[in-house]
């Protein structure tokens, strides 16, 4: 089986999500397009553990599992507390500090 | 049916690690169980009883480390080739340890905001409500602060310790996300505070995709997240090239970020200015020691043999980083900000540090290495920047901290203790002989240029000239300007602050003058294991 393809893929699905970090305005689209990229590294992950015909990307893709979790619980907080405040989870609004 | 066999931890050399974080965890079934009015003191003591006993554990794990490798190195690989504890992770770990006690007495204080501490009240009740009012009035705190910085203090440690890429991605993350809820924390100017945290969020965690994502090609490459399988990989030449450099790539941008080298510079002005000033303090301080420390173990073990790979981007990122910070720091008209932009020109100086790199056979005898340089940059970094911003913490009016540039007018006047102290730690930011500034910065000039990094170097002394004109600046406004209005008034901390103030002072006057010891230290530490 190539593994070619996969990565192919995760490639493409790292690029969406760059791409939607630094277009999207809304906080929550950002960051789910951050989750993206941790997914397509994922894939990555899996898909090198497949070739490399070892278990350590696997076991990688569980921690990198975890971490979105955690960053979740506190990305969540942070973003519901600016909306809170603001009436806004634009990232355009947030912009108090510059220069 | 594959046999499990039981996993080895070494818990005689990784137990101060262990120890933060089990304290950390301690400190939230306080947060749980505890009555709300002996919160605080417990809180603090643990976390002060659980700091120092860590310390005390890695000096004496420090001083019983064996030698391998010839000598050259000292300490060994533990937890199954997860963690390494060698001289150079020792080292680094007391550093952090005596940061994050300083960060801790800066977090605990109490004295400046009349009875209460630096953070907000209830962070859930949102600003200029009668909720807030409400907390306020009834004197509420966040002692949740105390076991989140634990759990980054721990992940700190963890960082430069780490002996594969996974463990570094995790402890990555463990000690960034306290310090995103830290940031957004404040007790005063909370949209401010608000916005920093968010901000440092979400480019915290686009880096850290950047940087699992070349992990992940790294491991592809080299089929193996351990630093030594990688060096050897790449030693054999075996695998596609183009994925060991795509990889490379990505995780040095996860890495520059965590530095804030640039381009990856902009979350730190921001966040610096944003957050408590306690946690500035901390967090410019204690995340430097161990994002550099772990750069440096990743780029020496794990790419030591693709070094003609990174030092040419090493060599463009630090030019381009002291002059950004150099440049931008000079317009700025925010103390905490015009402090953001000069650790950016730290970063740049360290990053000369780490570019001057050479193999032992390369080196005379007796000449420091750069990890030698980089490590003993660290410690006068660290202890200036933790006492910098405890003093930015006392410069207040009846709305807080006054960190308006112009605010500082006739601060000599004022307190000229204060002033003083302030600017000791400017001239030695600047590298003025007999500080410790001084010396870092010329043992990190003398690594790159026997590295042959000369324009590097020609660079980093020309923008150390212009920093040295934004820092005098300040230190003119202090002594040479007249106070605009009622002029800046400094409150008087508790003993709290004063003692991280009196330990930041110490060190740079002590390193300053006599910097053999710690460069000693630094030399006693060895190489990394590889």
């Amino acid at each position: 089986m190539s593994t070619e393809p996969y990565i192919v893929l995760s490639a493409i699905l790292f690029t969406i999500g760059c791409v939607g970090v630094l277009t999207r305005r809304n906080a929550i689209v950002v960051f789910m397009c951050v989750e993206l990229m941790l997914n397509a590294s994922n894939l990555a992950l899996v898909t090198f553990a497949k070739a490399n015909g070892n278990l350590e990307g696997q076991v990688g893709a569980f921690f990198v599992m975890v971490v979105a979790a955690a960053e979740v619980v506190v990305g969540l907080a942070i973003i519901m507390t600016i909306f809170r405040t603001r009436r806004s989870a634009s990232v355009d609004d947030a912009s108090l500090l510059k220069y | 049916m594959i046999e499990f066999s039981k996993p080895v931890i070494g818990y005689a050399e990784v137990w101060p690690m262990l120890l933060v974080f089990g304290v950390a965890c301690a400190g939230v079934l306080v947060e749980a169980f505890a009555p709300r009015r002996v919160r605080y003191a417990t809180q603090v003591l643990l976390a002060l009883v659980g700091l120092a006993a860590a310390f005390v554990g890695t000096v004496m794990i420090g001083l019983d480390l064996n030698e391998t490798a010839g000598g050259a190195a000292k300490g060994g690989i533990t937890a199954e080739g997860a963690i390494v504890v060698d001289g150079p992770a020792i080292f680094l770990w007391g550093l952090i340890l005596l940061i994050a006690v300083g960060g801790l007495l800066l977090f605990a204080e109490r004295e400046l905001e009349g009875g209460v501490s630096a953070f907000a009240g209830q962070a859930a009740a949102l600003p200029g409500t009668e909720a807030e009012r409400e907390a306020s009035t009834r004197g509420l705190d966040h002692t949740e602060v105390f076991p989140l910085m634990m759990f980054a203090v721990g992940g700190m440690m963890l960082f430069p310790a780490s002996n594969d890429l996974l463990t570094m991605f995790v402890a990555l993350e463990v000690l960034s996300l306290p310090l995103y809820l830290l940031s957004g924390l404040a007790r005063r100017r909370r949209l401010l505070s608000q916005e920093a945290a968010l901000k440092y969020f979400l480019l915290g965690a686009f880096s850290s995709g950047f940087f699992i994502y070349g992990i992940a090609l790294v491991y592809g490459y080299a089929g193996t997240m351990e630093f030594g399988g990688i060096n050897e990989a790449i030693s054999n030449n075996t695998g596609n090239r183009t994925l060991l450099l795509a990889g490379m790539g990505l995780i040095s941008v996860g890495l520059l970020f965590k530095v804030g080298a640039a381009p990856f510079q902009a979350w730190t002005p921001d966040v610096y200015q944003g957050a408590p000033t306690a946690v500035t303090g901390f967090m410019a301080a204690a995340t430097k020691v161990a994002a550099f420390g772990a750069l440096m173990r990743l780029y020496y073990v794990a790419f030591g043999n693709e070094r003609w790979s990174w030092q040419p981007m090493l060599w463009v990122i630090a030019i381009l980083t002291m002059l950004v910070g150099a440049l931008l720091a000079i317009a700025q008209s925010d103390i905490k900000r015009m402090l953001a932009y000069s650790s950016v020109a730290h970063t740049g100086f360290l990053l000369t540090g780490v570019l001057g790199a050479q193999s032992a056979s390369e080196l005379s005898s007796g000449e420091i290495t750069s990890l030698q340089a980089v490590l003993f940059y660290l410690v006068t970094y660290g202890f200036m920047t933790l006492g910098a911003f405890a003093i930015v913490s006392m410069v207040r009016d009846a709305g807080g901290e006054t960190n308006h540039l112009s605010r500082w007018a006739g601060l000599g006047k004022e307190s000229p203790i204060v002033a003083g102290i302030f600017a000791f730690f400017l001239l030695s930011m600047a590298g003025i002989p007999l500080t410790a500034g001084f010396t870092g910065k010329w043992a990190v000039f003398a690594v790159a240029m026997s590295a042959g990094a000369w324009p590097v170097v020609v660079v980093a002394v020309l923008t150390s000239a212009l920093a040295a004109f934004f820092y005098v600046r300040v230190i003119v406004l202090m002594y040479f300007a007249d106070p605009v209005g009622a002029g800046p008034s400094v409150t008087l901390p508790s003993v709290l602050t004063a003692v991280t103030i009196a330990l930041g002072v110490a060190a740079t006057l002590l390193l300053g003058i006599v910097p053999g010891p710690v460069l000693d230290l630094a030399a006693h530490a060895g190489e990394f294991i590889r």
